[in-house]
């Protein structure tokens, strides 16, 4: 305690010196910050460019989808500035981008990793706003990581395109004025898969719900509940499992005991591939009860997962967004201008990354502004068609697109690594349809748009 | 407690805070004088002071500190949503609830010393955070996290007038608020307070009792001393630190989700502790930065900004540098990290203050031609 001090007065005029000559060096950068004047956060003012915020999950069981969103964004931006075919740019109806970046200015942009935690892609959501200045936040994979970013971006005044998020609460309960979703629902995936499933597994059978625990994994399990209960199923069990947590097998066992015939996957990314491969590894696909084959249904599916599943994804029912296959000029171009840069098709996660960052872009040329306001004001009600899901509309009311929802099902005879779903019906827009109050999607409030300064 | 002491210690203080607070000024070369880093600097610098008080001192390692910061993450949040968005009452509800957590926690735990304590703590981590994923899930949000929402009741900003209309209100100090710079000052100044506090323990019979503890604690009990009641206190001590840390986190960003309490975040502060050098006063806080520092810039290099910074070579050497750089930055800033832990580890036990006070060292050799005083530890 008492010992001669002699060692720390050196490091100390060691540290009083580095953070003197620190203090002289960094002082004009510091006083120089703030140089222009902003009548909204990080305007960009007479900037040549302009920078978007990719936040994405690079780790964690939404990797795959993560690297996918990113590789998307990325042709969005060549796009935009100009560069490459084009891709969707060209199909957009009405289209107001002139393929000289955002107003005349060249887009940059800045990564980051969510982890898949909210805490992580807060901070990751933060820096870009805070150190890259940028003036649009998009991203997630994962509805619990949208809906925390959602809520940053409404604080700090920065628009928010959400990514991939299936959640209803991400336009329902959590909505907010700043953030606008491309994406369907849960919602909209009950709604498509009901007539689907009663037509071919008929009226009477029992379901076993295995859940992600999280808001997405919670709001699909009561849509598709309702749903499948509405064409006389019933409903043995509904058990909520960790995000993540690789080993399902100690929650696939009791299925085989509860009397139930059909279960329902409500998982996502890898933990859809890891349950449902143990699934069938466990022989459910094998078994009968009560005379009846007993059937899995996956409610969100991607390629991604199907091709991780490989064959046991084979028959398999399920809902997405979009897929490479359509036929559509939109799909077909942007599949196109994806498969020249990248040498496989696009995601269902890369697509709607893509037309968010288009329809961002396009909203800004139209407002004539980055004002989240303007942009705001550009995007509420906006009737847009082109973008692979035919005509599509963003509700003013809840920031929600309602376009069509696709019904498919794992391929029996995959001709290709990638040709491994097939449509099995495209749902229309007014079957999917729901009022703003619905009562999966009450409770919440948009809230006024906010500029940050 | 001799005069020459006090009078450093004092000095300390004083280099201590210029350097915290004038972090905006000298953080601007290395990128890092964003408001959200700064916070995160002296968030994670108190959690790991408050960590060092219990592991640097005692040499009880708690692989469950997270839960504290959790739990102090939550009271805040709950503080905000039902009494008021002013942060005072937010940090002394946290300090508070984490405190009693950790008492609970603690008077089992520390039945048992070394390994065992160690996977206590760490169970006892484990369970809050289950508790917080899934069953506790009306108070905690579950994965999605707690967030404040239009219809809190905010019962003490209602009882004044305070609205905010449709918007969600922000979390201030008496009107100032919290995000952004004056947020960085806030967090700065408790964590000058924090560490004034950890000095103070550092210095008195109290702390002197704890390294006893650490030295040898059968000789402590054979002296007639009753060591448990210093360690439960040094416990609660440090878990409210932790608290404190969770409830500035929630000042600056009002949501707290369970992945905080996740045994990783436990590892985390051990790390930053082991990193900066353990039982020092100093080591810490260094610590925290650095692992901050790596976690939120070196992740966000892309090969964009790669390609930008290699740009002066000639492209195929460019190509190849960007190709082994990368592997260590974005996605992999996790490699970074292990190597430089690993490099710090093995040629630096002491942590990074070891390496100062070898380089101290040397200047002092050469200037008064005393032998080496390596011995000289645990001074700061």
């Amino acid at each position: 305690m008492s010992k001669k001090p002699t060692n720390d007065w050196s490091r100390r005029d060691v540290l009083k010196a580095s953070a003197a000559s620190a203090a002289i060096t960094g002082a004009p950068m510091f006083f120089s910050r703030h140089a222009y004047g902003a009548d909204f956060l990080n305007n960009p003012g007479d900037s040549k460019t302009v920078t978007l915020g990719f936040n994405v999950p690079q780790s964690g069981p939404y990797a795959d989808e993560g690297a996918d969103e990113l590789r998307a964004y990325k042709l969005a931006v060549k796009h935009l500035n100009g560069e490459g075919d084009g891709g969707m740019m060209n199909t957009l109806q009405p289209s107001a981008l002139k393929g000289n970046g955002i107003l005349g200015k060249k887009v940059e942009y800045v990564t980051g990793d969510t982890q898949t935690k909210s805490d992580a892609a807060r901070a990751s959501a933060k820096r870009m706003i805070e150190k890259d200045g940028v003036v649009m936040v998009t991203g997630g994979s994962s509805s619990g990581v949208a809906i925390a970013v959602q809520g940053l971006c409404q604080d700090a005044g920065i628009i928010f395109m959400a990514g991939l998020t299936h959640s209803n609460d991400t336009t329902g309960k959590d909505k907010k004025a700043n953030g606008f979703r491309h994406f369907f629902n849960g919602y909209m995936s009950g709604a498509a898969l009901g007539p689907v499933l009663e037509k071919a597994y008929g009226n009477e059978r029992r379901t076993y719900h295995l859940t992600a625990d999280y808001t997405w994994g919670w709001t699909q399990e009561e849509s598709i509940v309702a749903s499948t209960e509405a064409i006389g199923w019933e409903t043995a069990e509904k058990v909520l499992t960790p995000v993540g947590a690789g080993d399902f097998s100690q929650y696939i066992t009791p299925v085989l005991n509860s009397g139930a015939d059909t279960l329902i996957l409500n998982h996502y990314g890898k933990d859809m591939v890891n349950s449902l491969t143990q699934a069938i590894q466990f022989g459910l696909k094998d078994k009968q009860v009560e005379g009846k084959d007993f059937q899995i249904i996956v409610p969100l599916y991607s390629r991604l997962m199907a091709q991780g599943a490989g064959g046991n994804a084979q028959g398999i029912f399920g809902s997405t967004n979009w897929h490479w296959s359509l036929t559509d000029a939109g799909s077909q171009a942007f599949v196109k201008s994806f498969g020249q840069e990248y040498g496989f098709p696009p995601s269902q996660a890369a697509h709607t990354c893509y037309v968010q960052t288009l329809l961002y872009a396009d909203a800004c040329e139209r407002a004539g502004s980055f004002e989240p306001c303007a942009v705001v004001a550009a995007l509420e009600g906006h009737k847009f068609d082109g973008l692979g899901n035919g005509p599509t509309e963003y509700r003013a009311e809840d920031h929600q697109c309602f376009k069509d929802v696709l019904v498919v099902k794992g391929k029996e005879n995959p001709s290709s690594q990638f040709d491994l779903l097939e449509v099995v019906e495209v749902t229309p827009r007014a079957q999917v349809e729901y009022p703003v109050d619905h009562p999966m999607f009450a409770g919440g409030d948009l809230g006024s748009c906010n500029n940050g300064a | 407690m001799n005069k020459s002491n006090a009078v450093s210690d004092w000095i300390l203080l004083v280099v201590f805070s210029a350097v915290i607070l004038t972090m905006p000024i000298w953080l601007a070369p290395f990128g890092a004088n964003y408001p959200d880093l700064m916070q995160k600097f002296a968030i994670y610098g108190l959690f790991a002071i408050g960590f060092n008080l219990l592991f640097g001192l005692t040499g009880y390692l708690s692989f469950g500190h997270a839960a504290f910061l959790g739990v102090g993450s939550y009271a805040a949040v709950w503080s905000m949503k039902l009494l008021t968005m002013n942060v005072l009452p937010a940090v002394f509800f946290s300090v508070l609830v984490a405190g009693v957590f950790a008492f609970l926690i603690g008077y089992i735990s520390l039945r048992r010393s070394g390994i065992y304590f160690s996977i206590l703590t760490l169970a006892f981590a484990q369970m809050s955070y289950n508790l917080a994923y899934s069953v506790l899930t009306p108070i905690t949000n579950g994965e999605t996290g707690l967030q404040l929402s239009l219809s809190d009741p905010r019962v003490l900003d209602a009882a004044v007038g305070i609205s905010t209309g449709r918007s969600l209100p922000s979390t201030n100090l008496f009107g100032v608020k919290m995000s952004g710079l004056p947020g960085f000052y806030f967090c700065a100044v408790v964590l000058i307070i924090g560490f004034f506090i950890s000095l103070r323990i550092f210095r008195s019979p109290f702390g002197t009792m704890l390294k006893g503890i650490k030295s040898n604690q059968t000789r402590m009990a054979y002296t007639g001393l009753n060591t448990r009641p210093y360690l439960i206190w040094a416990f609660v001590i440090s878990g409210m630190y932790a608290g404190l840390a969770g409830a500035l986190m929630a000042s600056t960003d009002p949501l707290a989700g369970a992945e905080r309490m996740q045994w990783t975040a436990s590892g985390e502060v051990v790390l930053m502790t082991i990193l900066g050098g353990a039982g020092t006063l100093i080591g810490p806080m260094l610590g925290a930065s650095i692992i901050k520092y790596f976690e939120n810039i070196f992740s966000a290099f892309n090969e964009q900004t790669l390609n930008q910074a290699f740009d002066f070579l000639p492209d195929s050497i460019q190509g190849i540098v960007v190709d082994t750089v990368s592997l260590f930055v974005g996605e992999g800033w996790h490699l970074t990290l292990g190597l430089l832990f690993m490099i710090t580890v093995i040629f630096l036990p002491g942590g990074i203050m070891e390496g100062f006070r070898r380089i101290g060292g040397i200047f002092t050799r050469n200037k008064s031609n005393t032998p080496s005083s390596g011995a000289v530890a645990e001074q700061s």
